[in-house]
């Protein structure tokens, strides 16, 4: 398991435990966290799990691949550094306690 | 090494029940809900002897394969044939049938060409044609709802959204049927279908060349990325035809689909005219429901296992994504059409890297039909009984007739 806290745009936070090689994106819908949409499925191609990944764990995840980073310029709420699509991002041991922020809104 | 439909015949644990099926023949194409409930029922892997074939349709195992895409590649076809022994009957498509890091490359800019916000821009276009057609159904009463219907209206949007200038219903319609049913065995629904290439592949090479595509469409997109030298002209090409070929007859069936799962549930029909917000969630459950993309195949690169089950490297895998979307240990009640159901997780675009790079066009031509339906028909009559299309890879209606009343 992994705890992973997600901070929505209005301030107040939920932590869940997610199960180990799930990805974020998948933790969020199954944890009932609003603000994650994942229309797609987690193929990188609807751009609605939307995350602002926290500055002290941007570089533990694993590079970007062109598909997310195409993606990521077609997002609602607007591009930051630490934007990530939550559907590639899978929960490992290095990523315990976790911290994403929400986007105002996905769609 | 022995080959069966073009595929190598590998050992099977002893263990995996048998089972003597054809899953291609005409019946269970057409009415394939047995077929899908005694695939679950016998195992999580079925091996299937005629074909020399292991055949998944619970949703976990099917999921697990169909996303693997270092352990199940699509590299070596998602039909019967395995492009590691046999010659493919064309040239692969460059988006479909590779693995990475090539996959990444024209994945990249197919998903450009067909970004959320590039399909936003298209919403307007389609929710008046949407109208346009109803208010016309609606004149003439009666009408069948596969030709002037599901493949009248994405013929009418998405051909104009990669650009093309001369538009050919049967044409299109026909070409993604024949590109699907080629994934299926050497029998003679195959080699009917292959026929029409002569006629077909022609028309669309021509329709899909740069200079024959109006700027601004998918199409544009497409060959701009090959400007900037991020792909060959011929590359560039080959990825706006597979905009065609798996772009249209798919649409085409989701919409059908829809319309028979809405026709023949009043009480659903019900809740999206008083919601017709509904409209997305709709054709998701109507997706899930009828699966129009019932199978495709992956190959095992190395021996592995999947739930306890061993499979042996170079093993064809037909991933029968219509048997695990009605798996009732996903889904509750899984046999039950319901629009608030809401089925995040359906594999009927399939999932992980491969995932439907077009499902966001889908759903926007979908939300746009499905809308103008709600707010202008008052309900839906099924006349008679509706034929279903048998094709390889593809659960499509062939006719239907329809009334529909005006609000
Ligand atoms: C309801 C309509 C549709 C359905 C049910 C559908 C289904 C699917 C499925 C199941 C896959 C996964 C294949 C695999 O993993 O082997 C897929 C991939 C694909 N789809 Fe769709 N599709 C639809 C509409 C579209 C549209 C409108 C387009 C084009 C604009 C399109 C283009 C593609 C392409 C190019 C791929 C290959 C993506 C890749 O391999 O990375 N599809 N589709």
């Amino acid at each position: 398991m992994t705890s992973v806290t997600f901070r929505s745009h209005d301030g107040s936070t939920v932590q869940v435990n997610g199960e180990l090689g799930v990805s974020l994106m998948q933790t969020a819908l199954s944890n009932g966290i609003d603000g994650i949409v994942g229309e797609c499925g987690g193929s990188a191609m609807c751009a609605t799990c939307h995350v602002y990944v926290d500055e002290a764990f941007v570089n533990l995840l694993p590079p970007m691949n062109d598909v997310e980073n195409e993606m990521l310029e077609c997002t609602v709420s607007t591009r930051r550094a630490s934007s990530r699509l939550s559907c590639q991002i899978r929960l490992s041991r290095e990523l315990e306690g976790l911290v994403v922020e929400l986007p105002e809104t996905q769609a | 090494m022995q080959l069966v439909e073009d595929h190598i015949r590998t050992l099977i644990a002893a263990d995996i029940p048998i089972w003597d099926v054809d899953p291609y023949a005409t019946e269970v194409l057409q009415t394939p809900e047995p077929y899908y409930t005694e695939l679950r029922e016998k195992g999580a892997f079925v091996y299937i002897p005629r074909y020399a074939l292991l055949a998944c349709g619970r949703y976990d195992e099917t999921r697990e394969v169909f996303s693997d895409w270092e352990r199940f590649v699509s590299s070596r076809g998602v039909g019967l044939a395995d492009f590691h022994v046999a010659k493919p009957w064309r040239a692969p498509s460059i988006v479909l049938e590779v693995d990475p890091p090539y996959h990444t490359r024209t994945r990249t800019v197919i998903s450009r060409a067909l970004s959320p916000r590039a399909v936003n821009d298209l919403k307007d276009a389609f929710a008046a044609k949407a109208d346009a057609l109803i208010t016309e159904l609606l004149d003439l009463g009666e009408f069948d709802a596969v030709d002037d219907l599901a493949e009248a209206f994405p013929v009418s949007v998405f051909p104009a959204a990669v650009g093309m200038r001369e538009i050919s219903k049967r044409m299109l319609v026909d070409y993604g049927a024949m590109a699907f049913n080629a994934l299926g065995p050497e029998n003679e629904r195959r080699s009917k279908w292959l026929e029409k290439a002569s006629e077909i592949v022609p028309w669309i090479m021509e329709q899909c060349k740069r200079e024959s595509l109006s700027p601004g469409g998918f199409g544009a997109t497409i060959y701009a990325a090959a400007d900037a030298d991020e792909l060959t002209e011929e590359e560039a090409g080959m990825l706006v035809r597979s905009l065609l070929s798996a772009g249209i007859d798919t649409t085409v069936t989701g919409i059908g689909n829809t319309i028979w799962c809405l026709g023949r549930n009043p009480e659903q029909f019900e809740k999206l005219k008083r919601d017709p917000k509904l409209a997305r969630p709709a054709f998701e459950e109507a997706l899930r429901y009828t699966s129009p993309v019932h199978s495709f195949c992956r190959t095992a690169s190395v021996d592995t296992t999947v739930g306890g089950v061993p499979i042996s490297r170079d093993t064809k895998i037909l991933c029968v994504l219509g048997a695990a979307n009605l798996d009732e240990r996903k889904w509750l009640n899984a046999d039950r059409f319901d629009i608030e159901r809401r089925p995040t997780g359906h594999l009927a675009f399939g999932v992980g890297i491969h995932g439907c790079v077009g499902q966001i066009v889908a759903r926007a031509e979908a939300e746009a039909i499905l809308t103008a339906i709600a707010q202008k028909v008052y309900s839906i009559d099924i006349i008679g009984e509706p034929v279903w299309r048998p094709n390889h890879a593809i659960h499509a209606l062939d006719s239907m007739r329809v009334r529909f009343n005006r609000r």
